[in-house]
């Protein structure tokens, strides 16, 4: 869409085949929901169709792409984030009070079995891992699954989500030391 | 100095976990050690979390193995849409 040569084009027939599957792959990455992520990058290609006359070819059409799904991925991060997530949020410590920072008395880690390395890999396991990040507030779930699944860098995913460093941590923190509860429940003591 | 090294058991755990993945600091280190002196419940966490972090692992290998695509289904079904937006234009 752009005449000067120099510059990158827009080729909208070509997105599909060109671009589909990284597009999905990038999304199902983050949201961890193949209907969800299918519907992100159909509403990405739209939005690229939409503002395809502000296409200035300073990126590769890729970048462009993926620069509005990142929007789209935010959007429904922020979506998530005001919708819900501290309810189902268990805490492991008291908030406050003499005791504040110490550990809940039903939540202390409790002794694992000896045999706790069983069969590690699996697919027992696996999906019970699955199961337990499921059943975590969904903001939670995408942070945990970035940084540790994934394994982004920590200002990688902050950037990305806007958060701070320290709102990421606490959000691992929380998220780990949950998954270690439900672990230790449906797994390790099972 | 000392007020500086006592730490909760909710902060050791975050420096804990920050540690599985190499990014807890030198001093946050010197206070998580100084904590396990007094504390059981947060070693205990420790080792757990570091099983933990094998497993999590585990999946993360596993996971980098599976790369998504969508159906050739699923792509018709966009390439129809984006024709048809296309020809409105």
């Amino acid at each position: 869409m752009s005449e000067n040569s120099s510059k990158h084009t827009l080729d909208p027939n070509k997105w599909i085949d060109k671009y589909a599957d990284y597009l999905f792959n990038y999304a199902v990455t983050r949201v961890n929901n193949s209907d969800l992520a299918k519907d992100l990058v159909q509403e990405t290609f739209f939005a690229g169709l939409k503002s395809a006359k502000n296409f200035e070819g300073k990126a590769a059409e890729r970048t462009w792409l993926v620069a509005i799904l990142k929007r789209k991925v935010i959007d429904y991060y922020r979506k998530i984030n005001s919708n819900k997530g501290k309810a189902e949020v268990r805490m492991n410590f008291y908030q406050d009070g003499d005791n504040e920072g110490d550990w809940l008395e039903e939540r202390v880690p409790q002794t694992w079995g000896n045999d706790a390395d069983k069969a590690i890999e699996s697919e027992e396991l696996k999906s019970t891992i699955d199961s337990c990040i499921d059943h975590l507030p969904e903001k939670y779930a995408m942070v945990f699954r970035m940084k540790t699944i994934q394994e982004f860098e920590t200002e990688e995913i902050c950037k990305e989500l806007n958060i701070t460093a320290s709102n990421l941590w606490v959000i691992i923190h929380r998220a780990r030391t949950q998954l270690r509860k439900c672990m230790e429940e449906n797994w390790f003591n099972n | 100095m000392f007020k500086k090294l006592k730490i909760t058991c909710d902060q050791a755990t975050t420096i804990c976990d920050k540690g599985q993945y190499g990014e807890s600091t030198f001093f946050e280190k010197i206070q998580l050690n100084i904590h396990f002196l007094a504390c059981k419940l947060c070693a205990a966490y420790t080792r757990q979390n570091a099983r933990m972090s094998k497993i999590f692992k585990m999946k993360a290998v596993d996971c980098k193995d599976h790369s998504h695509c969508l159906s050739s289904i699923d792509k018709d079904v966009f390439k129809k849409e984006l024709e048809e937006a296309l020809s409105k234009k």
